[in-house]
């Protein structure tokens, strides 16, 4: 798929960037055309799909091909396109609403197929573009237009959600960690099969700070726990304090112990602790919590199609197609009958 | 003694599990072989697995056959063979007067009888006086045919329905070889189950040669207005299917079928489903909405993206289906209509998705609307479905129904070199690219593949602005854009056929209708022209947009009758955009009309103008 190589501005189309000013879609947008460059994804070969909000203007920003379709139904379309043809690069851009509301029928069953998808989910716990109604990731007593007196709904978590659902890579970053962000999207446009990435978004209008607990300066230093393969899970000041694995109460706890901390590894192996770190705040993970290998759904499809082809000895003609099954010939003035073959 | 018989409708009763549909497939068969021609509809049960014995158990299979061109599997049956209690009283009321009854007395057991809601033997206590009853013990016949094969009793019962299907080989001359040669090949690995069914069918031949209560016996004879060529047996689900295989074929675009299970659709995933060496890719979808989603994805990524639903399933997918009109995306939808609203009655036909095809999006959304008029014409449509879509850039919606679904009859197969090319342009770049710039003569836009290289380009659900794609809110474009997507549908009246007049070319009385009533229409016609009248016929299979010279047609005519399956949704079209007299002739029963009541209808309407 290489080509010459793209330098990642040259991945901004001609068109005026119109989120709201301090939107942090903006860094996502550089992260991702950066990511590119790394990854040195020819122009023509990406197709970027999203759904509908703030963050699905995103295709209308990138000079590659891209599709601005209906609310939530991107993992679909973006699932035809995978199946017309597997050789291109596909990724969807969504945001909580759109891929975990209207859309999240079609998200799970993208990441139990396993297609070849790049799913880039901007969760900024509110409704953007209708201008600020609480969204499925809103915490509860988030007061937005729609819910003055506080939301009562329990949050959805993205993360959980996706490992649940059978992605096979599963990521978290934050807008404003732009180089982590970055180093997450070039995993998963080198991972074959659904990769499905959260990032934290600031929404600077209707839900400002709603990451402050890890993106603010103490919050960063005191909160953030780096998921790093072969890595110990510690944090806090100094990497003062590690995860562990507590045995009578079968759960992750933190500690002191910097030795007894866990060292971490996304292939698999820890899958269990996967889902514990993803639920979890305090602290907060973020990198890869899953990324194991199994069979796209389009190889398989074609895998199929080739395998019975193999069997029955290649494309068959469209007259054994109308041939199959009793014949029978209709001669002359029509009563003399006869079997064919 | 044979007795000739122009043609004879025959309807096989019995419970799931008595191998109703089989021996019905079986007969057919034969008769094709015989040279007749002939018209089938299966009735199954809407239940998976009703208890034994009940009427919701009853799955039955109706066959006319004739000497002649025919278009429908019948009015009413004159021939009934039931195997058990349910299935005769589920269907007597369907029976033709005088009609012929055959039991399976075996199954006329108290018991039975109760579930059936018998109060005493309808075979012995008079209450069916003017039919023809032949009383039949056909399973201990059948046992006692078998008595020598090393099988168990309950194998032996399964070979009843093949001993039935002996005595009406006889009482109707079919020829035996065509299902003994299918039975052989069927059973190829297991022999003794091969002789069993044999032996069935022999068996129940012989037994209605010798035994005297069989006292008619029929001839049919071959039909001899069938077009002389190649025949197989077709029904509307798999004509629509063999049809966008066919086509997608001959355009060179690979064929993305994906669904989401729904009756009485599913049957096209499962045929298409099984067509995978043909490079065929299906994808069943976890709901309506992806289905046509992933087909638009398809679409736009090069394949040809197609989706079959019923009209539940049509609702979902019509926000989306505006998306593809938006985008200007090729995109086939096949409703295969069912009695609604709601859930309705799922395993039931109608007609009554007309209006929701053509309307049923939010905002001005125009696509084609076309739709098959018997199992033949079925691969037609969907043939020229495929054309359009690729070659207009444009949704089509294709309207079957649950009758014509499963209605099946002779298919004159179709050589494959003589199928019209399909031209499809695939812009490669060539200067400087605009997404939405025309195609003059069809109004398309260029059909770009992504993976072109500098043709990258972005489109989407939001208003375009005219040639460059770009989005826009100026008032004066969206006016633009509206005017020529329908410009856009309406030319595609260049590549369809004119409507044809069956009859005179003007006069009193024409008979508009669309879609699968076409069957019922030219029988309920030909019966009043062969007492005298005068009456000319139409169909339309295409509804949007529709034939160009429809409107200098109907113009030559006094009154338009108009026979529909709903409530005069094709009248208020026609009424809407002609200055016709319309009469319209509704039916929403679930059924198809019948030939009969096409023919009342008219001659209701020719008295009157005798009256008049």
């Amino acid at each position: 798929m290489k080509s010459a190589q793209v330098k990642w501005k040259e991945y901004a189309s001609d068109q005026e960037v119109r989120w709201c000013p301090g939107c942090g879609d903006y860094a996502i947008l550089k992260a991702v055309q950066q990511a590119f460059a790394d990854l040195g994804l020819s122009k023509e070969k990406v197709v970027i799909v999203s759904g509908i909000g703030c963050s699905s203007r995103f295709p209308y920003y990138m000079a590659t091909y891209g599709f601005h379709t209906i609310h939530g139904r991107a993992p679909a379309i973006a699932t035809g396109v995978k199946l017309a043809n597997p050789e291109l690069s596909v990724w969807v851009i969504t945001g909580d609403g759109d891929g975990l509301s209207i859309g999240g029928n079609h998200l799970l069953h993208a990441c139990r197929r396993n297609v070849d998808l790049k799913v880039i989910l901007f969760n900024n716990r509110i409704y953007g573009l209708t201008k600020g109604q609480y969204s499925p990731t809103s915490v509860v007593g988030t007061k937005s237009k729609s819910s003055p007196f506080g939301s009562i709904d329990s949050p959805i978590n993205p993360i959980l959600f996706a490992l649940s659902a059978g992605a096979s890579f599963v990521a978290r970053s934050v807008d404003i960690f732009q180089k982590h962000l970055k180093s997450m999207l070039v995993e998963a446009g080198r991972h074959k099969g659904l990769a499905f990435i959260e990032v934290y978004q600031n929404c600077i209008i209707f839900n400002d700070g709603t990451f402050s607990d890890v993106t603010s300066k103490e919050g960063k230093r005191k909160r953030v726990l780096w998921l790093e393969d072969d890595y110990p899970l510690t944090f806090d000041e100094d990497d003062s304090k590690a995860l562990t694995f507590d045995s009578d109460l079968m759960d992750l706890k933190v500690t002191d112990d910097k030795d007894k901390a866990l060292v971490w590894n996304s292939d698999g192996r820890y899958d269990i602790f996967a889902y514990k770190l993803a639920q979890i705040d305090n602290p907060t993970a973020f990198g890869i919590f899953r990324k194991i290998c199994r069979p796209t759904y389009e190889e398989l499809v074609r895998e199929q199609i080739f395998a019975l082809q193999k069997r029955k000895g290649g494309k068959p003609t469209l007259s054994e197609l109308f041939n199959s099954g009793e014949r029978w010939r209709v001669l002359g003035d029509g009563v003399i009958k006869k079997l064919v073959r | 003694m044979k007795e000739a018989k122009r043609e004879v409708v025959i309807r096989f009763a019995g419970d799931s599990g008595d191998g109703i549909q089989l021996a019905g497939t079986k007969f057919t068969e034969a008769s094709a072989f015989a040279g007749n021609d002939f018209s089938t509809f299966p009735d199954y049960p809407a239940e998976i697995r009703a208890p034994a014995g009940t009427i919701a158990g009853v799955s039955a299979f109706q066959i006319r056959i004739a000497d002649h061109d025919i278009h429908t599997p019948g009015d009413q049956p004159e021939v009934l063979v039931v195997m058990n209690p349910a299935a005769l009283k589920k269907n007597l009321l369907d029976l033709a007067k005088g009609g012929i009854i055959i039991a399976n007395t075996y199954e006329f057991t108290p018991r039975n009888l109760k579930k059936a809601g018998f109060d005493s033997n309808p075979l012995e206590d008079g209450s069916l006086e003017g039919y023809r009853v032949i009383a039949v013990d056909i399973t201990s016949m059948t046992r006692e045919a078998l008595k020598d094969l090393p099988l168990d009793t309950r194998s032996k019962d399964r070979c009843k329905n093949f001993f039935a299907l002996g005595i009406c080989y006889w009482m109707f001359t079919r020829p035996l070889e065509p299902t003994i040669n299918w039975i052989r090949k069927k059973f190829a690995n297991r022999p003794e189950i091969a002789e069993a069914n044999v032996k069935a069918l022999k068996s129940g031949y012989n037994f209605a040669d010798i035994s005297e209560i069989f006292d008619a016996r029929y001839e049919i004879r071959g039909a001899t207005d069938l077009e002389p060529g190649e025949y197989r047996v077709v029904n509307g689900n798999h004509s629509l299917a063999m049809g966008l295989i066919a086509a997608c074929e001959k355009a060179g675009v690979s064929l993305c079928y994906c669904s989401y299970p729904i009756t009485p659709a599913s049957d096209i995933l499962h045929f298409l489903a099984s067509m995978k060496n043909y490079g065929v890719i299906t994808f069943q979808a976890e709901d309506e909405i992806a289905a046509v989603c992933a087909a638009i994805g398809a679409s736009y990524a090069g394949s040809m993206g197609v989706c079959g639903t019923s009209g539940p399933g049509l609702a979902l997918k019509m926000e989306a289906i505006g998306l593809a009109v938006m985008a200007e995306l090729p995109l086939i939808v096949i409703d295969v209509q069912r009695a609604g609203p709601s859930t309705g009655m799922p395993t039931k036909m109608e007609q009554s998705d007309l209006l929701q095809a053509l309307f049923g999006r939010n905002g001005e959304a125009p696509v084609v609307v076309i739709a098959p008029s018997s199992p033949s014409n079925a691969f037609d449509i969907a043939y020229k479905a495929v054309e359009i879509a690729l070659r207009y850039m444009v949704p089509v919606i294709i309207l079957s129904d649950g009758y014509l679904a499963n209605n099946a009859e002779p298919w004159l197969i179709p050589r494959e070199d003589t199928l019209p090319d399909i031209k499809v342009e695939t812009f490669e770049g060539n200067g400087k690219f605009y997404p939405y710039i025309r195609d003059e003569k069809t109004l398309a836009r260029p059909r770009v593949i992504p993976g072109t290289p500098g043709l990258e380009h972005r489109i989407g659900g939001l208003e375009k602005e005219d040639i460059t794609g770009n989005i826009s809110y100026d008032p004066l474009n969206h006016e633009k854009m509206v005017r020529l997507r329908a410009e856009k549908v309406e030319r595609v009246q260049d590549i369809i056929p004119p409507i044809e007049v069956d009859g005179e070319d003007e006069g009193d009385l024409l008979v508009l209708g669309w879609g699968s009533s076409e069957g019922a229409i030219i029988g309920g016609v030909n019966m009043v022209r062969r007492e005298g009248y005068t009456v000319s016929r139409a169909h339309l299979n295409y509804l949007n947009p529709f034939p160009p010279n429809l409107k200098e047609l109907l113009s030559r005519f006094k009154r338009v009758l108009i026979p529909e399956n709903n409530r005069g949704q094709l009248s208020l079209l026609i009424k809407g955009n002609f200055n016709a007299n319309v009469v319209t002739y509704s039916k929403v029963q679930g059924k198809p009309f019948f030939r009969m009541e096409i023919y009342r209808k008219l001659k209701e309407l020719l008295n009157e103008e005798c009256a008049g």
